[in-house]
């Protein structure tokens, strides 16, 4: 699982390779004939020590003045032909509602299911289908991007923007937001999780239970804590409450694979520590430090655990 | 400044010399000196541009380097991008303008002197407002192109991003006046039999140039005028709440931004074809084809802006439309090469 547009996994991001190749190599050829002209040029003519004449006073010619710009504009016209090629490659029209709606937000992204599945910074697909995703932003700009499988597309506020993904086989893709949006840019990752359809099925069945109370114990007090405290005036957490989304949903967050935008892995340790000093681990980020006891902690941790 | 050599043969009339080598600096009106201190000025922040991108590197050097905090390294590469691009590349090409133009044209002195100094000394104050930022407390951290709503008051909620503001509309205007002052003075001050099909292509660029400059800096300031208002009076140009938009921030930008490539890359053509004649012994192989292309790059530039813009999902027509225009450019600046 990398970040990188060299082993596409789709056919919209072997397009976009495909292009990204037939340009190197048109750029690449005249760049040779450039450099290799000049080299030659500068060799041959070079003022040499016995002769010290006045090179040849050559001056214009219009014949090759109309060569060398059309020449260059076919190269460019071509390239341009290609370009929209491509890019109707990419953007297949729209003409149905979007399968999952992502919105960004400063640093995560929230990702929204028909029905009432929330989750965030994962974004579960089934393979070998057309998903049509649909783009918004919370606060500011950002750039939805997985170049294993698309194009980069800007996440604008008050815009809906639209991207399809067509996997061509089951796998873990990275996906990382491509336009600077603050403190924690470079942390705000994101996995793109391809499933066979009965898994993602599977997948999508078990994200639309609530929340079960837990019996007893730490994580029974941990529940009570999560109210308690300020964590729910941020985090829902489907079962106890549903205010606005300023923070990712947590309904099953032990599920995810990761925490904190890609940060650390998702283990109880990482997550305790995550709930101890969130800004020592991603310093800038808007999870305050609420300076939990120990006892808190591993309570909350405990509880959270539960939310598979 | 305080190695620049005192030239008793420069002293130009205005400046009376008993007063001394630093006020007749500070007060001259002599298009060379002009040009000699911006030429130091941009070294300076040349030195500091350089300071920026090392610290950028050493942060980068390898994965999860804590050597800055993201809040810092957001700050340097800001700064960095801001630096190189208003306070080092084009004054930089301005100070050679102002130092070559009035004598490739034989001129005494650029047509509106004072004009020239009150540029010089803007553009000055906007680098010191930059930088002051720093000793603020806070130097702006949107990026060189402070998109909004990152660069909103919502956003961005310490001041460096209206000494940002401030900063580029003093070097905004400095530029734009000196632009003025340079088209003056190649239409006017042109000495006797100096055509226009015989200026040098220096001059040429410069010219062009200069009118590309008026053309796009205005879209910036008041771009950043807006801004300001944005973000001192509650309005909302840039943001979706109050029915304004983002989108036109960079739609302002880039109208401005990308003419700037070309506002920063003609001098530096106009000096190749300058020099390589002069080394090869021979006159430039096409001068009216390399004066055209300038003149159409120039055209060209002014409609290449949204291929910043590219993944803001504006719509195949428009992709399609500037990714033609830019593609274009390739053209005359091929032609400017085969020349």
């Amino acid at each position: 699982m990398h970040l990188s547009v060299f082993s596409p996994a789709s056919p919209e991001a072997a397009r976009l390779l495909w292009l990204w190749d037939a340009c190197m190599y048109v750029c690449g050829f005249i760049l040779a004939v450039v450099t290799l002209s000049m080299l030659y040029i500068l060799v041959r003519y070079r003022r040499r020590g016995g002769n010290d004449a006045e090179p040849d006073q050559t001056t214009g010619n219009r014949k090759l003045e109309i060569a060398w710009t059309a020449v260059p504009l076919g190269l460019v016209g071509l390239l341009f032909g290609l370009s929209v090629v491509t890019a109707r490659g990419v953007d297949h029209p729209i003409r149905r509602a979007p399968d999952i709606v992502v919105n960004a937000h400063q640093w995560w992204w929230e990702v929204r299911y028909p029905g009432e599945v929330v989750t965030a910074n994962e974004i579960h697909i089934p393979v070998q289908q057309h998903t049509l995703i649909e783009i918004d932003a919370a606060d500011v700009i950002h750039d939805f991007w997985v170049p294993q499988l698309t194009r980069k597309i800007d996440a604008v506020p008050g815009r809906k923007n639209f991207v399809w993904m067509s996997p061509e086989h089951t796998g873990v893709f990275s996906g990382a937001c491509a336009e600077y949006c603050g403190a924690q840019h470079a942390w705000m990752r994101f996995r793109v999780v391809v499933d066979p359809p009965q898994t993602y099925q599977a997948w999508l069945g078990t994200q639309s239970a609530t929340a079960a109370a837990p019996a007893g114990g730490d994580a029974a007090a941990g529940r009570q804590l999560f109210t308690n405290l300020t964590c729910a005036n941020c985090h829902n957490i489907r079962g106890i409450n549903s205010q606005r989304q300023y923070a990712p949903d947590l309904t099953h967050v032990a599920g995810r694979q990761m925490l904190a935008a890609e940060r650390l892995e998702n283990t109880p340790r990482n997550l305790r520590q995550w709930l101890k000093e969130p800004n020592v681990i991603k310093p800038g980020c808007y999870m305050p430090n609420l300076k939990l006891s120990g006892s808190d902690l591993t309570q909350l941790t405990a509880f959270l655990e539960t939310l598979r | 400044m305080s190695d620049v050599p005192f030239t008793p043969g420069l002293v130009d009339s205005t400046a009376a010399p008993a007063r001394g080598a630093w006020l007749a600096w500070i007060s001259t009106v002599d298009h060379k000196r002009i040009g000699i201190m911006y030429l130091l000025t941009t070294m300076v922040f040349f030195c500091i541009g350089g300071i920026e991108a090392l610290l950028i590197r050493i942060q980068l050097a390898r994965p999860g380097n804590t050597f800055l905090s993201p809040d810092a390294y957001n700050q340097v590469f800001t700064m960095h991008g801001t630096t190189m691009v208003f306070l080092v590349v084009v004054p930089l090409l301005l100070g050679l303008a102002n130092y070559l133009t009035p004598l490739m044209i034989g001129a005494r002195d650029m047509a509106l002197p004072r004009l020239n100094a009150f540029s010089y000394w803007v553009f000055l104050l906007g680098g010191i407002l930059l930088y002051f930022s720093f000793v603020s407390g806070h130097a702006p951290s949107a990026g060189w192109f402070s998109y909004a709503p990152l660069s909103e008051k919502g956003y961005s909620t310490r001041n460096g991003l209206d000494y940002w503001a401030l900063a580029l509309l003093g070097i905004g205007v400095g530029t734009i006046a000196t632009a003025i002052n340079l088209i003056v003075t190649v239409i006017n001050l042109r000495t006797e039999g100096l055509t226009i099909r015989r200026l040098p292509l220096f001059v040429w660029m410069v010219l062009v140039n200069s009118f590309l400059i008026i053309a796009a800096l205005p879209a910036l300031n008041a771009s950043l005028v807006m801004l300001l208002v944005d973000r001192q009076l509650h309005a909302h140009f840039f943001t979706q709440m109050g029915g304004g938009s983002p989108i036109l921030w960079q739609h302002f930008f880039w109208s401005f931004g990308h003419p700037e490539v070309y506002i920063m890359v003609l001098p530096a053509f106009g000096i190749i074809s300058e020099v390589i004649p002069v080394f090869s012994r021979k006159p430039i192989f096409g001068y009216s084809f390399v004066a055209a292309s300038t003149v159409a790059i120039a055209l060209l530039s002014l409609g290449v802006w949204a291929h910043h813009m590219f993944a803001v999902g504006l719509g195949p027509a428009w992709n399609y439309a500037f990714g033609a225009s830019s593609l274009l450019i390739a053209v005359p600046t091929g032609v400017k090469v085969f020349n």
